[in-house]
């Protein structure tokens, strides 16, 4: 059997591109304390603009506020002026790397799967990058959620191949 | 007013979201890392449970920094929670205090109803629903869709790419399913 090592992964990023480190630099742990910072800035823009509340996704889903909408709306617009202006000046990364993008491929996937985690966020008012930050502030039962999250990943890892894509 | 009072008001949607949409280029620019929380669920599979599936066998200890980042986040909820939080209660749409209320959530005054989210309930109907059913759909689903709100609807739309905007539409499509005719029933147990 090989080892988890010599696995490209290619098979699984042709369907699952995002989420991938392009990097091919090695560096020393404390480089990625750098992340812990970006994180840190992000779960604090999380509580002020009150983006954990439950209430606020429930306002969203049913259209009794514009706050969520104008939230991920003006981050998309900012989002993508600056991926213009990275690849038309040709920005390196601080390493002097290339900035890689890689585009995705439809799949059914992306509807059903995309159907349930809508489910799923409406119930739990969390999708997974506000549920680290509710843990933050205390509401430590999404610990439970989050668990159940992480479950719900494995499932689908496990019945991956049997599932229509 | 000073600053921190100014800060520890609520942040308006014109603040937050061009805030969130520069993590994009800084993730990027820092390292060539793309934005997707929800694939740290996957690479905590992949560290402690792989069980021989294929889509759990690859390198994770490359995605640690996404670790970092999600630990991040907890630490910026507490830091938010404790040191920049105002006592003023969360202010809502009448319409849905109304519809909550109806459910016997009256007590509106923190981030999520605490009728709701508290250990008690967690061991009835209600809070199996709630936060397992929940929790398991929304990590199933970002996976099966191949990412969440961060990697779907802030990243892959940042980059223009029209799998990310059907996945979008469907978050959208499911959430508004379920909070309008399922969760209510949820809600009514």
């Amino acid at each position: 059997m090989q080892n988890t090592n010599s696995n490209t992964d290619f098979e699984v990023r042709s369907l699952d591109t995002i989420c991938i480190n392009e990097s091919h630099l090695q560096h020393r742990w404390y480089h990625n304390l750098k992340y812990l910072f970006v994180g840190l800035l992000f779960g604090v823009v999380f509580i002020k603009a009150e983006i954990i509340s439950w209430y606020r996704i429930q306002e969203m889903f049913r259209f009794q506020s514009f706050h969520m909408y104008g939230v991920i709306g003006s981050a998309v617009v900012v989002g993508i002026i600056s991926i213009l202006i990275i690849k038309k000046f040709n920005i390196k990364t601080i390493y002097g790397e290339k900035v890689e993008f890689h585009n995705k491929k439809f799949n059914k996937g992306q509807i059903i799967g995309g159907l349930l985690f809508g489910f799923g966020w409406a119930i739990t008012g969390a999708c997974p990058g506000p549920i680290f930050a509710q843990i933050g502030s205390g509401i430590t039962v999404m610990i439970v959620t989050l668990f159940f999250a992480i479950f719900g990943t494995w499932v689908y890892g496990f019945f991956r191949e049997k599932l229509p894509h | 007013m000073n600053i921190i009072e100014f800060i520890k008001q609520p942040w308006a949607w014109y603040v937050a979201g061009p805030l969130i949409g520069l993590t994009v280029p800084t993730l990027m620019l820092l390292g060539n890392k793309t934005f997707g929380i929800s694939a740290n669920l996957r690479h905590v599979c992949a560290a402690c449970l792989p069980a021989n599936v294929k889509f759990f066998k690859y390198d994770w200890k490359k995605e640690i920094w996404n670790f970092y980042f999600a630990i991040g986040i907890i630490i910026g909820g507490i830091i938010a929670f404790n040191l920049l939080s105002n006592s003023n209660p969360i202010q809502i749409n009448s319409k849905l205090a109304t519809e909550l209320a109806g459910y016997g959530i009256t007590n509106i005054s923190g981030m999520l109803p605490e009728q709701l989210f508290s250990w008690q309930i967690l061991f009835s109907l209600k809070g199996f629903l709630l936060f397992a059913l929940g929790g398991f759909l929304v990590g199933f689903g970002s996976r099966y869709a191949g990412g969440c709100t961060s990697g779907h609807a802030i990243s892959g739309l940042s980059n223009l790419q029209l799998p990310s905007l059907i996945a979008t539409c469907c978050f959208m499509v499911g959430g508004f399913i379920m909070a309008n005719f399922i969760l209510p029933l949820i809600l009514s147990l």
